[in-house]
């Protein structure tokens, strides 16, 4: 077991003060729902927009992306300068005045002003399971991570980290959730910066880092430039380690699960709902691209490294033992320093192979080669190169990663339950402080319900195949909804209801019918029949996501044609070519949308031409 | 809100910053204190601190005009 120093755990006991008494101290200031679940519309631009980056800097982005960094390299980044950065533009200069300026108090709820109510319901209620199951995923990471390293029990570690996010989610609502997040956003980049740092140095710098992948690249079949070139190798599926071809890749990932992660999910548009004014709505996801484009160096290469570092390079150069708790039910490791590698079993970098959890022997895919366990990649990195002190800022800056993840689903989860289940269809008209208590009372059950989706997540390796899986059945064909909703107003409620469920059950359809290579039948797909197989994983996410926005965004289309629509003074600021035109005269030119856009632009191109 | 962000950021980064670089400090020549060849915990532990201080710094900046505006 790893043992933590006094300083390590004073850091800890640090941030946990911290982070609780910022829900203290901001009790006094939730009198209303409108407080607790959207901070009384009063946010400044700059701590929504670093709140709006951090919701999403959970579990999936700091261990999944580690662990996709040494599972496909820079090509990782694909995740965000394709995968989020257009998305992010688009929704602040073309949808956030319709759900800002529409004053709908969640994205259900702009939905049935725009559509119908069972539009409104059908989105919520999905919503609010995919919260929860990512509340879950957050949950499970934080608390595998703490029996890891701390050797605390796995119950034990999710119950207690998911009282602090709940104790001050319960106090202060959803500004102490954004509070906190500006906060985590902060301590995980100081924390993994010296982490990139001390990494690169070890390997003789992006050069040296270059050299070494170059060297694994080929060992595993691939051309050396295939973990350090995001571009060059996509155009078949077969060149690249990530098994997807361009097209799949900017089609499936590019434009249909990014868009309708960063365009619809109520996650992150509930922090520029906070926003003090709808330029400030605006400028949140702008502001939040900024540091989203630099994520990559501080996430993907922690990653890449602890596929080629020395395992003699670092503090703890006597080797990490994996070993693996065979009375546990949920598969955790744990991991003991010692003086000799006593598994002898053959690892990549300082990343440990993945153990059976019965056996405690290394598992092997079906060609005999030991399959890797990917999660555990940064978290080898922090034990590798930190000393004790800042070994307990970057276990910190985990926790506090897995922390601002599950607070963002959670208070999520309370405002869609209590405005859009609750109110509209359990108890309407009930006085303000009824609501409020409500929202109370759904941030404790979410919690517990997410306890619950932890146990779930157990049973999957790479967390972010998973959410993308999640996000291709739900979030895929609901962009195309929004699309033509605000700028089509054309589109009828009846279509809308109808769109999205034959693009949901199209998404369950496609992954009933594929396989990924090498995967057994069931969750991975084929339950309905192996019609075709994909190179990995993420390519038949991405085809699921493709077919299943094609789908709804067809469909959609064709009932519109058939039903009747609404009147157009109904759809006044719901609808693009109905509303009257934005112009942002309250802040300097360059600090207004327009401006902010076309520079996050350039960059994302540039960052794209030099790692082609 | 009245709570500036700022105030409990700096707060905590000062406080952060001050432990690591104390215990960077004390554990200077120590064995295993500075294993990569630098001694991260005093060099990154004042940069944490530094940072800590410019949010209080803005806080307090933040504070001024309005305190000015209740005694006209």
């Amino acid at each position: 077991m790893t043992t933590l120093g006094w300083v390590d755990y004073a850091v800890m006991l640090l941030y946990f003060v911290f982070v609780l008494g910022i829900g203290a101290a901001l009790r006094r200031y939730v009198r209303t729902s409108e407080d607790f679940f959207l901070s009384g519309r009063s946010i400044p631009a700059w701590v929504t927009g670093l709140a709006f980056i951090s919701a999403n800097l959970g579990a999936q982005e700091v261990i999944g992306m580690g662990a996709s960094g040494a599972k496909y390299g820079i090509a990782t980044s694909h995740f965000y300068w394709i995968g989020a950065i257009p998305a992010m533009v688009f929704i602040g200069l073309f949808m956030m005045p319709f759900y800002y300026g529409s004053r709908a108090r969640s994205v259900p709820e702009y939905l049935k002003l725009r559509f119908d109510e069972k539009t409104r319901a059908l989105n919520a209620v999905s919503f609010a399971i995919m919260t929860v199951f990512s509340s879950g995923i957050s949950l499970y990471a934080m608390g595998k991570l703490l029996h890891l390293l701390l050797g605390w029990s796995f119950d034990l570690s999710i119950f207690v980290a998911a009282g602090v996010v709940l104790a001050y989610i319960f106090l202060g609502g959803l500004t102490s959730a954004i509070y906190n997040e500006v906060l985590q956003f902060f301590l995980i980049v100081l924390g993994f910066a010296p982490l990139v740092f001390l990494g690169l140095r070890a390997v003789g710098g992006w050069s040296g880092l270059v050299a070494r992948l170059a060297d694994h690249a080929t060992a595993t079949g691939f051309a050396p430039g295939a973990y350090t070139r995001s571009w060059a190798f996509m155009g078949h599926a077969s060149t690249n380690p990530v098994g997807v071809e361009w097209f799949g890749l900017v089609m499936g990932l590019g434009f249909v699960l990014s868009f309708g992660y960063w365009c619809t999910d109520f996650l992150v548009v509930q922090r520029a709902m906070a926003a003090n004014s709808m330029t400030a709505a605006r400028r949140t996801p702008l502001i939040a691209a900024f540091p989203k484009m630099l994520f990559p160096f501080l996430v993907i290469l922690p990653g890449m490294l602890a596929l080629v570092v020395s395992p003699t390079s670092g503090v703890r150069q006597e080797g990490q033992v994996i070993t693996t708790s065979p009375t546990s039910t949920t598969s955790p490791t744990s991991i003991t320093s010692t003086t000799s590698t006593t598994s002898g079993a053959p690892s990549a970098g300082i990343v440990p192979p993945k153990l059976d959890p019965r056996t405690g022997a290394p598992l092997r895919d079906a060609a005999g080669g030991v399959v890797l366990d990917y999660d555990l990649a940064t978290p080898m990195m922090l034990l590798h190169f930190f000393p004790a002190g800042l070994l307990g800022l970057g276990l910190t800056a985990l926790l506090a990663s897995f922390m601002s993840g599950m607070a963002g689903n959670v208070t999520a989860f309370n405002t869609v339950w209590t405005y859009d289940l609750y109110q509209s269809y359990m108890r309407p008209g009930a006085p303000d402080t009824h609501y409020l208590a409500m929202g109370r009372f759904a941030t404790v059950a979410g919690v517990a319900i997410s306890i619950a989706a932890a146990y779930v997540a157990a049973s999957f390796n790479n967390i972010m195949d998973f959410l993308q899986l999640v996000f291709a059945f739900v979030n895929a064909p609901l962009f195309a909804t929004f699309a033509l909703g605000m700028f089509w107003k054309r589109t009828t409620g009846h279509a809308a209801f109808t769109g999205l469920v034959a693009g949901t059950l199209a998404a369950a359809l496609h992954h009933g019918l594929s396989l990924p290579a090498g995967a057994s039948v069931g969750v991975k797909g084929g339950y309905l029949g192996v019609v075709t197989t994909f190179p990995s994983e993420l390519a038949q996410t991405f085809w699921t996501a493709i077919v299943a926005w094609t789908t709804c965004f067809v469909v959609t289309i064709l009932v519109s044609l058939v039903t009747r629509p609404r009147a157009p003074e109904e759809l006044r600021g719901l609808v693009y070519g109905l509303t009257p035109k934005l112009v942002d005269t309250a802040v300097a030119w360059f600090q207004r949308p327009v401006t902010l856009a076309v520079v996050v632009l350039v960059v994302t191109v540039i960052l794209n031409a030099v790692f082609f | 809100m009245s709570l500036d962000v700022r105030l409990p950021i700096g707060g905590f980064f000062s406080l952060l910053g001050l432990l690591l670089t104390g215990y960077g400090w004390a554990t200077l020549g120590a064995p295993g204190a500075s294993p990569t060849g630098l001694p991260i915990d005093l060099v990154w532990g004042v940069a944490l601190f530094v940072f800590g201080v410019a949010m209080l710094g803005l806080a307090r900046r933040a504070r001024k005009p309005s305190k000015e505006r209740l005694h006209k």
